[in-house]
Parts: C-alpha cells; structure tokens; sequence
C-alpha cells in the first residue's frame, strides 16, 4: 500500500471520530476526540496522523486540527 | 473428568412455578410441592416413579397413554397423575391391585402393535416401552396382532397400508413408525420446546400417525430444523439418532459447553469408550435449559474429519509445499523466524490473534503471549469484527460493554425489539424460548432489512416489523428516541434516579430535533413514519421492554453509536435493572465475550482496563515479571495495513480464518503475503494457512479442558472427553510456543502450567470480576456469571440493578451520519450478509459434517423487481461485483428482501462473499462494515476470474509433501 493510500486512509478514519465528535458540546468534543485516539491508535497510525497534521492537515476536518496539541505524540516507531 | 449419572431423573411434567406451597399424601409420604405442580411430579420429588409413556418434563401433560392412573381418596375413577394438579390434603395411592391391572391392561394393548424385537432394537436398553413393559409386570399379551403398523405384510402376504417403511432422509436421526405409540411426546416437543410445530398427528384412532407435515415430506424436505428435541424426547426407537443404531448406547457421560454460537448450551457428551456416541442437550444447563439447536446437538463430526491435520507443517515459502515435522522441530523452527523478526524490525513488528472459538484459558495465554514475551500490545481478536461497537457502546453508556441479563430474563419478557440480529438462524436455541414467550403473549418488534423467519412464523407475528435501509440503524434508533421524547413517553423518575437529569435535558433536545422525527427520517430509513411511531409507543409503555441485538447492530460504520443509542433507549424508558428488560448483545461465537474478558483487544489488559493504567500494569508486570508496554497495540485492519508497508511481519493466529472471515479479502491476502511468519494454530487448513509459514494444528472442544463464556457472562466448564488427536490441548500449544521463543531470547523465564485451572487462577489473581471464579467453584455452582467475586461469590445474573457500573448512565447524542458506501449507478443494489441456522460463520466446522444436506453454497436473495430488471431467474448463477472486487454464486428470488437489497450469507470460501466488502469500518472501533456494500448483480456464466484464481492457489498451497 502507498503512503498515499495509507495516510488517506488514516485522514478518513479520523474524519469519521470527528464526525461523531461533533454532535457533543465543542469542548467536550475536541478532548474526546483527543482521547479516543490516544486511548485506540498504535504509535504508528499516530505518527502518520502528525506527518499529516505537520503539513497543514490537509482533509482533515477541524475538530482533528483542533484536538491536535492533545494528542499523543509517538516518541518514535 | 466428571462423570455423571445417566439418564436424568424425568419427573414426569415440568417444575411449577408458583410460591405457594401445597402438602398433600402420596402412599402414606407427606410431600409438599408449589401449587400446581402434578400429582406424578410430587411422587417423583419423594423417589416414587409412577409408570408413564407420554409424560415427559420436558413438555406438558397431556394425559393419553393411561398408565400414570392413580386412586385418590374421595374421588371418583382413576385420574391421570400427569394431568391432575396437586390439592392440599390429597391422599393418593399410585400402586394396589385395581391400578395394577389397569397398568397392564394398557400395557398388552400398546405391546399388541409392536414388534418384539427388543434384543436387536436400536433402543435396547433405552427405550421407556421396555421399562414400562417390566414396571407393570406385563407377561403375556392375550391379543393376537391381526392389524398392526409394523408387519410390511399381512399374513395373507398382501402389503399392509398401515406400515409406513423408515424415513432416513435426516442425516442425523431416523424416523421409524413401526416403532411409534403415538404418544405425541416428539409433536409437543417440536411446539412447545422448539416452537417450529414441523410435526404433527395425522388420521384419529388407530389412523393417528406422527407425520412431517404434509403427506409428500419427509423429515428433511418439511419444516424440521433438526434441532433433537423430537428424538430426545420419544420414548422408543421411533425417532432415533443415526449414532446409537450405529453404536450402540453410551457407558457415561460428561457435561460439557458447546462450541458453536454465543448461547453457550450445556451438553452431556455421551461416550463409550473414546468414542463420542451422541450430544444430548444438558437439561441443568442454565443457558439452554435440555434444549438444543442442529449444530450443538449433531455437527459435531468435524472432529474425526478426514480433513483434519494432526501433525505439525513448516515451510520456507508460501510458494513450498507443506512439510510435516515434529513439534519440537516446528517449534524452533517458529521461534528461530519469530526472534529473527523482532530483531531486524523491533519489537513491535509482530502480533497475535487470539479465538473467539477457543477457551478463556487460551485467549489469555495468546495475549500474554504477546504482552509479556513479545513485548508488545499487539493482540486482537475476532470480536473485533462482531462485537467490538458493543464494547464500546455499552462501555461508554453504562460503564461496561456486558450483556445486562441472564437468558431466563426473556420469560418476564412483555415486548421485545430485535435489531439486527436473526436468532432462529445464528442463536437457535435463545430464539425458541423468545418463541416461547412470545407465544405467550409478548409483542416483538423486529428492526431488521429482511423478513427474517421471527418476523412471521408459525404462532409468531411482529407486531411490527421495521424494513430499514441497510446503514440507517442510527436514523431509526434516534427517530425512536425522538418519539419518545416528544410524545413524553420516557421514565422521568428513574432518570431523575439512575442517570444525570441534565445531561438527559440535552440529549433530548438533541433527539427532539425535527430531523430526527420519524416523518423526516421516513425518507432515508425507508421505514413508515406511522409504523414507526407504534413501535416507539409500544416498547416505551408496553410492559418489560427488552431489546436484543446482533452484527447487524454492530457491523457498521457507526456501529459504536447505534449500540450508544440502544443504551439511550433501555435508559430512557427505565427498561435496565430488573428482569424481563435489558440490553442484550447476541454474540456471534461461542466465546466472544470470554475472549473479550481475557484481554485480547489491544488497548486493554484483562477485565477491560486500559494498559495506559500503571495500577493495572503493575498488577501484571508483578505476576509476568516484565515491563508491559502502555501503548495501545495494532488492531486486525491496522496489523495487516502495518504489514502492507513493512513494518509488521510476523502474526500467530489461533483458531481464526482472517482470510475468509476479515473483510475485503484481497487486502487481507495481500496483508497477509506481506508478512515473514504466519503461524495458524487451526484444525484445518483454513483459507489463511494458505498465507501461512507454521501450521500447528489444534485440538476440538471434546480435547480440552477449560471455559468458555456465553453472550449472558456465564463461564461454563468445557472438560475433556477425549485425548488431543494432534497430540496437545491448544493451551499447552501456546505453552511450547511461548517456551521455544524465550528459550531462543535466551530469557531464563519458563511458562509451566500443567492444567487449565492454574491459568484460571492466574486470571482470578489479577482481574476483579472475576476473582471469585475457580474450578473448584465451577464444579460447585455448575456455571457462574461475572463479576463473581466477594461481592458476589454466586456470581451476577443481572447487571446494573441498583445502580449502574458506572455511576450515572450517560446519555450521548446519536448524530446520523450516512456512511459513504453508497449506491449509484454502477452499483445500485445495497449488500448485506449473514448467517444460516445450519452453518457457523466461515463453515470450518460445519460444511465438514452432515449438515450440507442444509445448505451447500452461499445463495443471493434478491427481491424478484431487481431480478426481472436484470434477467434474473431463480436459480441463475449470477455475478455479483462491488468497488472491491467480485464473485458469483446463484441466486435465490424471494422477497424476503426489500428492493433494492440483495443479501447472501458467507459460509463458503468458494464463494467468498468478502471479497465484495469494503474496508470501511466503524468510527470507534474499526469493525468492519460488513452489512452495507453497494453492489451491482448481473447474469454470469460461472466462476469468475477471482474465484478460479484463488482456486488454484489454495489448491497449490495446501500441497503436503510425501513424507520421506
């Protein structure tokens, strides 16, 4: 699988907890968010995740952008 | 090993129920029963055994065969001890000389029309004719048998209209007339304890004959699910398993769990020898209570199939043939590849999967293997593709993803919503005792895209039956929850009580929304406005609500928030905390909830808790003596994207077939081709070993000793009935295997269990809800539900009663949002799978016994508007293509399905209904969307380039070589 693919797949998984973020309290709905991920993505799936998000995040929904600083960084792979 | 007493102690009629007691007199005995209890069932309490043939405990009394009379001072005649009630005061005498002539006058008439070939009879020694023959001292029959139903021909040598010849046609059970007395045990049995009513009594007087249905069916073309309750309870070799007239009758038996669905039916495994002669249905078994379903009770042949590997196979390539070796060789072999992994990729680039289908003790020692010699969190499960929303749905709502109820609960049952979930073909068992009280009088709404057979069977009707789109469940779930809330139909007070009034107010607000009315959502759901308001009003305020649900719940892209709104729905009408109401998951396999429990999922260590906890860590770190990484490990989708890009390479996968059972197959191929280990620990040679390096092979669940857990929280004992025909219990497998892999760590550390018990104890040590489970206890209680600890040593039939795990139930807003599997022009028909009463998931087990005769391919229903359309004909082989990828198999036109939805079940790897599934996947929880996929359907000529290609490489791969 490309890079590509893998990190497009990852921008839609994480679109899709955004989604369902959204419908909470905004807050509430950035820190969860941040904590879902933390609590269900292996390192690795998160090192990508910030690949994308040091790029700009491009595809990423807002609520992703703005969970960002909560989330975990990967000390490395 | 535990042997026990056979058969059962029958007590004539079935226990009564009420609290009042009654004391009465029985051959100068007082005994005291509840009130409405029989007369036969109060002697048989104090050990006096009235002689009977038509009664049995398992049905009603009925009250024909006339040889349970009894006196009863004061009253007229000889009643029927079945059928007359006990009364305060009673005195009854069941044997003096008028009763005993009457015994052995019904006797010589029963015996005057049968053949008295007792010696040769498939029944000899277990037949209740017999019994009852030498009960009442029957010596002589003073009638000649002119007319009988047994003789082929009559003394004249003309043929006999009254005989019927045998019908064999079931394959596990035969049916023999000449045999029968008509004592309609088998037509109650079919009615009241499976509910199909398959059987019945045709003709009146010496006419009456037990039939299949119509005159044309046999026992395999009529409604008969062969689920055994018939033969369990005839008294004669009339309806006779094939086995004991094969065999012979069983010497002992030992109870047991079984392997198949999440119901988790006691058996008792009868044997003679090692030789395992029938399964019969373990009438204590708190889950099943006697009953049974075609899989539990009959397929159980897979064990000595000649399919089964037994010896260890290693190979360099997944292009070699296999090469049989010892366990030692394959041992070192795996190790030397494993340890070799790690070092060139690091520690996190190998994994496990541990089984849904396997014991507690094995699902624990899989992850530990890879938590605490691997180093790594990277284990998962098969639960990760059925149940795993549940887990967090429920985990989120109430505070732990458990089932809230026992199974018993559905009797107190008044309305049940099912969703997504077809008992009668994936939970059997379970659905005949809805059946049973829902011809009782509870009301049943079904939410579900297909007229499943609950929707409309005999004495059963929904009252509605919600015909969703695939993919709108949230939609529906929430336009509920909006009627509810707008029509002012919740619990106020136990809201108020039970969960946070205000974080309600919100959510109401939420679902009082105007898009989430049921006129709005009408138009994307597919479901009446109207209907669907009934449905809302009757679960709201008809009774005990329950609701019970299954992968047509989970197995979405927002499976975790159907589930979230379910917990909405049971909170909101305080439908939680008692009998008769709850939440109930149908689990798919045997011991999905066990291997959930053990730690299997990668984010969380045993008794779900996170591995971010250092408390919990330090627990296990103590007990394994290692540092237990704190980093979520990969889940299935992810380990096979890690191993598409280089970073995962090495997978020990016990009794799971990814490839056939994972979504989007050729992604799991490739996954899987991309890895340098692949060990499958399987009986088989399953369509993933066809990816595989080590093949180890497994034992079955009569090999074994262990625990499974059912879909109610029960720990049931499995206990070994037979010695491993591969050499090891699969336990003592992931011993070795742990042990050769430290050995080649140099690691001094050493694994050395020596029983099941030991391992369950480890498991009590350190998991609080179940700190009060052992062996010894099992033996004790029989089974257990957690949490079974201090608390509640007798364990915990139903959840959240006083308060819930969490506190406050939360209430979370259920937003719809539409997965992006879609339907357009290329793919206008919406795909959804399941499963089929006589076949268990990928069909492993099942399509290697008897049970074909059921059910020989996959089929696609497809309603006959989308056939005509397409040209389609029943029986056509049609092609049927999603954006993944495309397969044929032929096609069955019913309408059972809506428009527009075609669906087809996925027990067969030649037709592989996954590699038309996608990867997309549920939000919370990555299981996979197997329920929606957009899919186009044609006419086709046969196999298609796919299928012929996987063919040939299965067959290339499953190459053993000669041994040399």
């Amino acid at each position: 699988m490309s890079p590509e693919t893998m990190h497009a797949k990852l921008i839609y998984q994480a679109n899709q907890i955004a989604k369902f973020m959204e419908s909470k309290p905004h807050a509430e709905g950035v820190a969860l968010l941040a904590s879902h991920i933390n609590d269900f993505w292996e390192p690795r799936m998160r090192l990508k995740l910030f690949a994308v998000l040091d790029e700009g995040g491009a595809g990423l929904r807002p609520l992703v952008l703005e969970a960002a600083n909560k989330i975990k960084r990967p000390v490395s792979a | 090993m535990k042997d026990f007493i056979i058969p059962d102690r029958d007590y004539g009629t079935p226990a009564a129920k009420s609290k009042q007691m009654v004391t009465l007199t029985i051959d100068g005995f007082d005994v005291t029963v509840p009130e409405g209890t029989s007369i036969m069932r109060a002697a048989a309490e104090i050990g006096i055994s009235v002689p009977k043939l038509c009664a049995t405990d398992s049905v009603d009394a009925f009250g024909s065969c006339r040889l349970c009379l009894v006196e009863i001072e004061g009253r007229n005649g000889t009643p029927a001890s079945c059928t007359t009630p006990v009364a305060a005061g009673l005195k009854v005498t069941t044997q003096n000389t008028k009763l005993k002539q009457l015994r052995r006058g019904v006797m010589e008439l029963y015996i005057s029309d049968h053949p008295l070939d007792c010696l040769t009879c498939s029944a000899n020694g277990d037949c209740e004719l017999q019994d009852m023959a030498g009960a009442v001292g029957l010596r002589d029959v003073r009638y000649e048998a002119v007319q009988t139903h047994f003789r082929a021909k009559n003394t004249s040598g003309q043929v006999n209209p009254q005989y019927i010849p045998r019908d064999d046609s079931n394959p596990y059970f035969s049916y023999d007339p000449q045999k029968c007395i008509v004592c309609s045990r088998c037509v109650r049995a079919c009615e009241e304890v499976q509910g199909t009513f398959a059987l019945t009594i045709e003709g009146r007087g010496f006419d009456s004959r037990v039939s299949f249905g119509a005159k044309t069916d046999t026992a395999l073309t009529s409604d008969c699910v062969s689920c055994g309750a018939c033969v369990a309870a005839c008294p004669t070799a009339t309806l006779q398993e094939k086995s004991i007239i094969e065999i012979g009758t069983p010497e002992r038996s030992v109870i047991t769990t079984c392997a198949y669905c999440g119901v988790g039916c006691s058996f008792k495994a009868e044997m003679r020898g090692d030789e395992l002669v029938r399964m019969v249905p373990y009438k204590h078994g708190k889950a099943n209570r006697g009953h049974s379903c075609v899989k539990g009770r009959f397929a159980y042949g897979y064990a000595s199939h000649q399919d089964r590997i037994l010896n260890p196979m290693i190979r360099e390539n997944i292009s070699d043939p296999w090469r049989e070796v010892s366990w030692a060789e394959a041992m070192e072999f795996t190790a030397v590849r494993m340890k070799g992994i790690i070092d060139t990729h690091g520690r996190h680039s190998v994994g496990v999967i541990t089984s849904s289908r396997c014991t507690n003790e094995e699902a624990y020692l899989v992850q530990k293997l890879t938590r605490a010699v691997f180093m790594n969190n990277n284990t998962d499960t098969c639960a990760r593709v059925c149940h795993s929303p549940t887990g967090y749905g429920l985990g989120q709502t109430l505070g732990t993803s458990a089932g809230t109820q026992d199974f018993d609960s559905v009797e107190k049952t008044d309305v049940v919503i099912l969703i997504g979930a077809n008992p009668t073909d994936g939970h059997p068992v379970f659905a005949s005792r809805l059946k049973k009280r829902l011809r009782a009088g509870a009301k049943l709404i079904v939410i579900d895209p297909r007229r499943t057979d609950i929707v409309q069977s005999p004495h059963i009707k929904a009252s509605h039956h919600l015909a969703l789109t695939p993919g709108t469940n949230v939609a529906v779930v929430t336009a509920l929850a909006n009627v509810i809330v707008t029509e002012g139909l919740f619990d106020e007070a136990f809201i108020r009580e039970r969960c946070d009034w205000d974080e309600f107010q919100d959510y109401a607000e939420f679902a009082a929304r105007p898009e989430n009315s049921p006129e709005a959502t009408a138009l994307l759901t597919g479901v009446s406005a109207e209907e669907l308001r009934a449905a809302a009003r009757l679960y709201a305020k008809g009774g005990n609500g329950a609701i019970y649900y299954g992968l047509g719940v989970t197995e979405h892209s927002q499976g975790s928030t159907t589930v979230i709104g379910i917990a909405n729905l049971a909170m909101m009408t305080g439908n939680i905390g008692r009998a008769g109401v709850g939440v109930n998951p149908l689990r798919g396999q045997n011991n999905v909830q066990g291997s959930c429990d053990m730690g299997s999922f990668p984010h969380e260590l045993p008794g779900y808790r996170h591995v971010k906890g250092e408390g919990v860590r330090e627990i296990f770190q103590k007990v394994w003596g290692v540092q237990i990484d704190d980093e979520p490990g990969l889940r299935i989708p992810n380990m096979l994207d890690a191993a598409m890009e280089g970073t995962f390479k090495g997978l020990y996968c016990q009794g799971e077939d990814i490839l056939q059972s994972d979504p989007d197959t050729k992604h799991v191929a490739a996954g899987l081709a991309a890895m340098d280990c692949v060990i499958v620990h399987d009986l088989f040679l399953n369509e993933t070993a066809n990816y595989a390096h080590v093949f180890l092979p497994g034992s079955t669940f009569l090999e074994k000793d262990g625990t499974f857990t059912n879909a109610e929280r029960r720990i049931n004992r499995v206990r070994k009935v037979m010695a491993p025909r591969n050499g090891y219990a699969d336990w003592e497998i992931t011993q070795m295997l742990a042990n050769a892999i430290l050995k080649e760590s140099a690691i001094g550390a050493n694994w050395g269990y020596t029983h099941p018990s030991q391992i369950m104890d480890e498991i009590a040590m350190t998991t609080p809800s179940f700190a009060g489970v052992s062996y010894e206890r099992l033996e004790e209680l029989g089974s257990v539900q957690w949490p079974c600890n201090e608390k509640a040593p007798e364990g915990t039939p139903m959840m959240h009663v006083d308060g819930f795990v969490r506190g406050k139930g939360k209430f979370i807003n259920t937003e719809y949002v539409a997965t992006d599997e879609r339907t357009g022009p290329r793919f206008p028909l919406l795909l959804t799978t399941g499963r089929i009463l006589s076949q268990y998931n990928v069909g492993a087990q099942t399509r290697r016994t008897a049970n074909v005769a059921w059910h020989t391919e996959d089929l696609l229903e497809i309603h006959p508007h989308d056939a005509e359309v397409r040209g389609i004909k029943d029986g056509n082989y049609v092609r049927l293509a999603s954006r993944s990828g495309e397969t044929s198999l032929r096609a069955n036109v019913t309408d059972r399905v809506n428009p527009g939805v075609v669906y087809t079940t996925f027990h067969h790897p030649d037709t592989q209904a996954n590699v038309i599934t996608t990867d997309y996947s549920d939000w919370a929880t990555n299981c996979p969307e197997y329920k929606v996929t957009a899919v186009q359907v044609g006419l086709s000529n046969g196999p298609s380039e796919w299928q012929q290609d996987y063919a040939a490489q299965a067959a290339q791969s499953r190459r053993i070589a000669a041994a040399e």
